[in-house]
């Protein structure tokens, strides 16, 4: 059985993910495509299961009652249901997906040979290694430090290799524990959120508002700049801020990250910065938090070569967490964060580390912003597109992501509109928070010719 | 009980004396702008010490420093040292190779894990006890699944665990917040269930004494005494389970290490897939433990008290807490499985496992009170009336062996060592030979006899 043909089916999940992508199919070709029925069973996320009330033996354990909280709703299991359903009703349609973030195009050769090269090393005495440091490999920390923040005074152990930004969010969120207070940016990537919930840091959900109690939401529109207004937001222990942010594709200018450090450190509050689109940056904003002055007491940053390297599978991230920054007692968060990270966690896979280290020679870095230059050349032509159709577009300028604007619209009713109507599949932007509500996500993650016709589709709906 | 030593630095105007436990400091912030206002987690300096393993690495670098010359051989952390059967890291490679075409380029996968490797673990491993291939999730390794399914049940649930016993159920279960605090009298944390074991009880624990907790973890082959229950002994353990609504986490990381006819999964059990879960790993199975890969079975079966499924919650948890395991390690977990992968793995268990019997030999020979070492890679010595740390102490100083002290297991642990039989043939050979020499003519004062 070939390996490829068995690893480009894979079950639909019912994922909360911000970028899972049902991998039926990932080319530009069209393929009838074969939806197991039965794979759709188990993605019962949206409905609540029905407590079986046969007589079948239920344990004495009670369910965690953070977990029950979590609204079953979630969006990208609806996303991928939406789909599913979809195909089921178009076998033949030819579907596009920008809805959820996957990277399409293949790694760079000098990535991939590093990390077969590792491979076959494996099989040999003096290349087969065993347990890694879980805070990752010394040469891939060193690596990361002098790539990324080379002159900012960040150094080799402030840095901790992960197996992505998904799992240092919750890591991290295992750090702080159940009785610290949280912010996210609204709209922000539901993980933040999620995690939060999971951890025990938040009340109800409550339907009315579409916010969970005991979370601050940091509203971001178009009128305050995708930057939310400070001197209206409470003071929590930690602020999620992601730059260039997802969904909205704004990235904060060194005026809004100094008034945010400032903020931080008037109100002794950690800032966990996502960096994951750092690299997707046109003008002279702040690719890292640790720009800002004095942020290094206030900050831990995440990251990924998720969309940097089209690493999406082969998992690969990191953390800052700088020795400066410390817990009301005294205590580093660092040490702490270490401490989750050998107990929680074993380690990045020792391949998906070669290759990182690849992505960070010269010729890796060259082929990884050639990567990222076709991602952003896609991000223009959507751009383009929806401007030319006399829409309200923002983002696509520092991000992969281009943020249309329905005003008045449900986002859910426009994404069902578009995947009728187009077969293109987008993401509603109600998904990452109230405030998406009226907006689309459209994802500049794809093959050149299917962006193309999906922006041809996109002018034939909406002239 | 090892005491770590505080780290120097306390910027926020307090000095330390360098042997202080920082868990038990309180510094009030007095309006130096340096901290934080954000508290630490009281969870997290519940722990009593580093990691275990960790703890075990540093010890052998200052070892090393200590005797810049000596050979240290490492039979401490149970780290595979054998190189993987050329298949396996071939498929690994072709597919990062295959990344780089336009055919074989692949994004995110599912959450759970690449439908034909969960297929592949069911056929292989769940032959037989009808376990499906969407009860199967893949992971980078039985550590994060620990957590996972500590997320999974959250703060408010009991555990017990098996003393001695694998040191990450213990320290999950701290943080995550479901333990007391730490008793430096008995070794233990309060609220945690502590099912001895021992030679005189057959290292299985006498579950007409435990109480109830709502979750059991039991690692069997286990790390570290080496015991694999027997059929009986779970299905005691299952009908104990039953019989107190509790869920079974059964740890088979070492399932492939069995020499008898113990049973490789608690699924072998009737009716344990309405009480179990069950975690595994490519670590000890592949030489994986760089490569990562791992899983946990769920069973449909499985329901929490109001009749809500576990599987549901901990998918949940999977797909946001996690973003799925390597696809290149899943293409090496692949190949494992196929036929000609699985039989090339064989002959690297059975390497350690030649590893383990002549390490049982050496100290059986001298008289020592060895168990396991026969359905597991680890032995486990019996020092009676030492302290384990002191024994660790004095064989790394006299012999340069890095072993694991049992007390770091558990306070079940406190007179017992683990030897760990991952290592190259040549130098459990030098080791038996050190050890020989260390314990024979009752030269070493830490044979009691």
């Amino acid at each position: 059985m070939s390996l490829m043909n068995n690893l480009s089916t894979s079950m639909i999940s019912s994922s909360s993910s911000a970028f899972l992508a049902p991998v039926s199919f990932n080319s530009s070709r069209t393929q009838s495509v074969t939806v197991s029925l039965k794979s759709i069973n188990i993605v019962k996320c949206v409905a609540t299961p029905q407590e079986q009330q046969t007589a079948a033996y239920k344990t004495n354990v009670s369910r965690n009652a953070n977990i029950a909280k979590l609204q079953a709703g979630y969006l990208f299991p609806e996303v991928a249901r939406r789909r599913v359903a979809h195909l089921v009703k178009y076998p033949n349609a030819q579907v596009i997906s920008l809805g959820i973030g996957d990277t399409t195009e293949p790694i760079p050769d000098v990535i991939t040979s590093a990390m077969a090269k590792r491979s076959h090393g494996l099989s040999t005495l003096e290349g087969y290694s065993g347990y890694g440091a879980e805070q990752g490999e010394k040469a891939l920390r060193a690596a990361l430090a002098s790539t990324f923040y080379g002159n900012l005074g960040i150094e080799e152990d402030d840095i901790f290799v992960s197996d992505g930004a998904k799992c240092d969010i919750s890591r991290l969120q295992v750090v702080f524990g159940s009785n610290v207070t949280m912010a996210v940016q609204d709209p922000s990537y539901p993980a933040y959120v999620d995690s939060s919930v999971i951890m025990g840091q938040t009340g109800q959900f409550q339907k009315d508002v579409e916010k969970y109690a005991n979370i601050e939401y940091m509203r971001c529109t178009p009128e305050n700049g995708f930057f939310p207004d400070l001197s209206t937001v409470a003071r929590t222990d930690i602020i999620f801020f992601c730059s260039p942010n997802n969904p909205t594709g704004a990235a904060a200018t060194r005026d809004q990250l100094t008034r945010l450090v400032q903020f931080a450190k008037d109100n002794g509050s950690i800032i966990v910065y996502d960096s994951a689109y750092a690299l997707y940056i046109s003008d002279d904003k702040p690719r890292s938090i640790f720009e800002i002055p004095g942020a290094k007491e206030v900050a831990i940053e995440t990251a990924s070569f998720s969309k940097y390297a089209g690493f999406t599978g082969v998992r690969l991230g990191w953390t800052v967490v700088p020795k400066q920054l410390l817990f009301s007692d005294g205590f580093p968060v660092a040490k702490d964060f270490n401490r989750i990270v050998c107990t929680c966690f074993n380690g990045a896979s020792n391949i998906s580390q070669a290759g990182g280290l690849a992505c960070l020679s010269p010729e890796g870095l060259e082929a990884m912003q050639e990567v990222i230059g076709f991602y952003k050349e896609n991000t223009k032509i959507i751009v383009e597109t929806f401007n030319s159709l006399g829409f309200k577009v923002y983002g696509g300028q520092n991000a992969p992501y281009v943020w249309v604007h329905f005003p008045g619209r449900s986002s859910w009713d426009v994404f069902s509109e578009i995947l009728e109507k187009t077969h293109i599949v987008t993401t509603p932007g109600s998904g990452f928070g109230p405030g998406g509500e009226g907006f689309i996500r459209v994802s500049a993650f794809g093959h050149r010719e299917n962006v193309l016709e999906a922006c041809r589709r996109f002018k034939q709906l909406y002239n | 009980m090892y005491k770590l030593s505080a780290c120097s630095s306390m910027p926020c105007g307090i000095s330390l004396p360098p042997k202080i436990v920082l868990g038990s400091l309180r510094v009030h912030k007095q309006g130096n702008g340096r901290c934080t206002n954000v508290p630490r987690n009281v969870n997290l300096e519940k722990l009593q010490n580093n990691y275990l393993f960790p703890e075990i690495s540093k010890r052998e670098l200052q070892h090393m420093e200590k005797y810049p010359n000596a050979k240290v051989i490492s039979l401490g952390i149970g780290d595979t040292t054998e190189p993987i059967p050329e298949q396996i890291s071939l498929s690994m490679a072709n597919y990062a190779h295959a990344l780089s075409t336009a055919e074989g380029y692949r994004g995110y996968g599912a959450e759970q894990g690449n439908q034909a490797l969960r297929k592949a673990i069911a056929e292989t491993f769940y032959k037989g006890v009808a376990i499906k291939d969407t009860e199967v999730f893949v992971s980078d390794g039985s550590q994060c699944d620990i957590s996972r399914l500590q997320l999974l049940l959250g703060s408010k649930v009991t555990i017990a665990v098996q003393d001695p016993s694998f040191p990450a159920y213990i320290d999950s279960s701290v943080i995550i917040g479901q333990a007391g605090d730490f008793q430096d009298k008995t070794g233990r944390y309060q609220n945690i269930e502590y099912m001895q074991l021992g030679p005189q009880n057959n290292f299985f624990p006498d579950l007409t004494i435990t109480p109830r907790t709502d979750i059991i973890f039991f690692c069997s082959p286990n790390n570290p005494t080496g015991h694999a229950a027997t059929r009986k002994q779970l299905q005691q353990l299952v009908e104990f389970a039953r019989d107190n609504g509790s869920i079974i986490i059964f740890d088979s990381a070492y399932a492939t290490y069995i020499s008898d006819d113990s049973p490789k999964s608690i699924f072998e059990i009737p009716g344990a897939k309405e009480v179990a879960i069950e975690i595994s790993s490519f670590s000890k199975f592949a030489g994986f433990t760089g490569v990562r890969l791992g899983w946990t079975v769920v069973p449909e079966e499985l329901l929490f008290s109001g009749g809500f499924p576990v599987i549901h919650d901990f998918n949940r948890i999977v797909c946001t807490c996690f973003n799925g395991a390597s696809n290149i390690a899943q293409a090496g977990g692949l190949a494992c499985l196929s036929p000609e992968g699985f039989q090339a793995i064989r002959a690297v268990i059975d390497y350690y496992k030649e590893n383990a019997r002549i390490l049982v030999d050496t100290f059986a020979s001298l008289g020592l009170e060895v168990y396991g070492g026969v359905n597991a890679p680890y032995v486990w010595v019996h020092f009676p009336g030492s302290k384990s740390w002191n024994v660790f102490a004095e064989i790394l100083e006299k012999t340069h062996i890095i072993t694991v002290p049992g007390s770091g297991f558990g306070p079940g642990g406190a007179e017992y060592i683990r030897i760990s039989a991952f290592g190259r043939r040549e130098h459990i050979i030098e080791a038996s030979w050190r050890l020989e020499k260390l314990f024979s003519k009752g030269k070493s004062p830490l044979l009691t006899v």
